[in-house]
């Protein structure tokens, strides 16, 4: 084990994954320069038959992802930030998540999706969104929401690996946390969620970006006598949903914890998981912790309310341990 | 306009004029079965735009790489794609190429390079563009080329592809079938300008052809697909032609007694229709009516034979959707 930030583990995986298979490629705006960090050094490294910075136009991007990979390449498609998702979203909606279906499976697509999303930079309404949501309704993509250092690493690796298109979520804020990753190889398989804390009052479920504030929650908790389990689901689609269902049970009690916008969002869909099969070991209503179904405002303190913090989050999760 | 005189061998032009042949008989038998309605889901044909995928089609390898349109049976055809197994897709069978799950707008054939027709109007852009990246990366001597009508020249992605494919020199080539229509409306009333002008404007060499003119069409795409194997970047090529059928075969429900164009445009164009020309340029070469006669049964027996194994064929799996959403995991 050692100490990395997040980014750097991400930025770890790319260059393991790019030595270990010439076949991974890497292309997306900026990313010679590595603007956002995790492709630092690959340029340098690979050249630019492996990694190249592109022209702004995501339309084509997400398309000429899905082209690339038919012709052969295992694809690294870096978008920036997850609200230029919607901007390259014709080709991933229409093309990357249907074709292979649509093709009888003729199509296999290894291709990932780097983009970073959520809010608390002041970066306003067109930078800050988390965008999962609309990709969890669209068939034939992954998405990974990893929360931790050495979560971010594994789970880059198996997705780079994988033969179906993975959008890899980058927690915005979280660039420069620091955790525990494990030395050497290790790849974390899609649809296996993370018990990172034991509990036996209340199931505190949080993803991505909130495991950090549901932690804090933890500890007010803790104080205040209520022993919280927290699962980080680590990818939503797969979900692991006996996993969930199995940490429902576990306490009857539960909070889904997201920063996406509330409505048909990972929390709401995972609501309505839990609500359907874990309905009659359920002692008190499933309730959401999200951000309200507004955009998000540039001024610092009218954003900051609309994130979900360890105060919102342990209020909550009061509420529903004593109900 | 690039014109092409007679001086392909006979051989040569009599293999053209049997794919331009198959793929009209096999259009014909689609429109009366829509007609008939034994076909689930929408058709749209290729009737008189033969000569453009079976000219460009006939100067790529198999291992070349085209993309297609939502009118894409011709390209599916003239890139070497099964008749059987088209039929079978469209009359939803799990025999079809795509084991009846893409049907008429998504035939494709990966072996053969064909990454299929797609419903979405501009949707091979950026693929045939991705796929010609890969082969420049790959360094595999591959070319790819994006089939899409002049309705397609009017969406974003055209001049994003434009621009990539110049700027990295991508052996890509762009085929503009210019069918005079954007589904429902005349192409002058929605495009401005020449469409080879904005190539041009990306400094990509450009030909402009009769597309109802396979010879024709087949001399630019050679002088395109040797442009663009040759590493020089991608190459344009702009074929006049004209859609015989409507955008699809129930138009006349959704028109409702609408019209959009008069029946003696049509009747002008099917004086040049480009298979009447092919066979009147090969009984002038010396061909022998017999032998054009006898590729006339031999392709009738072909369409008869593709039909009756997408009859005699089990309807698709019901459960494969869920196989199908993604490798090795279950939707």
């Amino acid at each position: 084990m050692s100490r990395k930030r997040y980014i750097h583990a991400i930025n770890e995986a790319l260059h393991e994954e790019m030595a270990r298979d010439p076949k991974v490629i890497v292309f997306g705006e900026d990313v010679e320069l590595a603007i956002m960090g995790d492709t630092r050094g690959l340029f340098e490294k690979f050249g630019r038959d492996r990694i190249r910075n592109t022209p702004i136009c995501e339309a084509t991007l997400t398309g000429m992802a899905v082209g690339a990979a038919a012709a052969g390449c295992r694809v690294v498609l870096h978008m920036m930030f997850s609200n230029f998702i919607y901007t390259g979203f014709d080709a991933i909606a229409n093309q990357m998540a249907k074709l292979r279906l649509m093709t009888g499976g003729q199509a296999v697509m290894p291709i990932t999706v780097i983009a970073s999303y959520g809010g608390g930079g002041s970066n306003a309404a067109q930078h800050s969104d988390s965008s999962y949501p609309v990709l969890l309704n669209i068939g034939g993509v992954n998405v990974a929401v990893p929360a931790t250092p050495a979560d971010a690493k594994g789970l880059m690796k198996t997705a780079i690996r994988s033969n179906n298109p993975t959008f890899f979520m980058e927690a915005g804020g979280r660039g420069g946390e620091m955790g525990e990753v494990p030395d050497g190889e290790y790849t974390i398989p899609f649809g296996k969620a993370s018990t990172v804390r034991a509990g036996q009052d209340v199931t505190i479920i949080a993803i991505g970006s909130m495991l950090k504030p549901a932690l804090e929650a933890a500890k007010q908790l803790e104080s205040a006598g209520i022993d919280a389990e927290i699962v980080d689901p680590r990818t939503l689609v797969p979900l692991d949903e006996a996993a969930l269902v199995a940490a429902a049970k576990k306490t009857g009690r539960v909070v889904v914890v997201d920063e996406a916008r509330d409505r048909c969002g990972a929390a709401s869909y995972i609501a309505a998981v839990l609500a359907d099969k874990a309905f009659h070991d359920l002692e008190a209503p499933i309730k959401r912790v999200s951000v309200p179904n507004v955009c998000m405002p540039y001024a610092p303190e009218a954003e900051r309310q609309l994130i979900p913090n360890a105060e919102r989050i342990a209020s909550v999760a009061t509420e529903v341990a004593r109900a | 306009m690039t014109s092409a005189k007679a001086d392909l061998e006979v051989g040569h032009l009599l293999a053209l004029y049997e794919r331009m042949l198959l793929i009209r008989r096999m259009e014909e038998r689609l429109r009366d079965d829509a007609a008939e309605g034994n076909l689930p889901g929408a058709v749209h044909l290729y009737i008189g735009q033969e000569a453009v995928a079976t000219g460009v089609c006939a100067q790529l390898k198999e291992s070349d790489w085209i993309t297609s349109t939502h009118r894409g049976h011709g390209h599916f055809l003239a890139k070497g794609g099964d008749p059987k197994a088209m039929m079978a897709e469209i009359w939803a069978k799990r025999t079809g190429i795509c084991k009846g799950m893409g049907g008429s707008m998504h035939v494709a054939d990966f072996s053969k390079g064909i990454l299929g027709a797609n419903g979405i109007v501009g949707g091979g852009f950026a693929i045939a563009t991705g796929a010609a990246f890969a082969s420049q990366l790959h360094h595999d001597g591959r070319i790819a080329v994006a089939f899409f009508g002049d309705g397609a020249a009017n969406q974003g992605v055209f001049m994003e592809s434009l621009n990539v494919s110049s700027l990295w020199k991508l052996p890509l080539v762009l085929v503009c079938e210019h069918n005079r229509f954007s589904e429902f409306t005349p192409s002058n009333q929605v495009t401005s300008g020449d469409i080879a002008d904005r190539a041009r404007a990306f400094k990509i060499p450009v030909s402009v052809v009769d597309g109802n003119d396979v010879v024709a069409v087949y001399k630019a795409a050679g002088d395109a697909v040797a442009h663009a194997r040759s590493g020089a970047g991608p190459a344009f090529i702009e074929a006049h032609t004209y859609r015989i059928q409507g955008h699809l075969e129930a138009e006349a429900l959704f028109l409702a007694g609408g019209k959009y164009r008069e029946k003696q445009e049509i009747d002008e164009w099917r004086s040049r229709d480009p298979i009447d020309r092919a066979r009147q340029r090969l009984t002038a070469a010396g061909a022998k009516e017999k032998d054009l006669d006898a590729i006339g049964e031999r392709i009738a027996r072909t369409v008869n034979e593709a039909v009756q194994f997408a009859k005699d064929s089990p309807p698709a799996d019901n459960d494969l959707p869920f196989d199908l959403m993604f490798v090795g995991q279950r939707a």
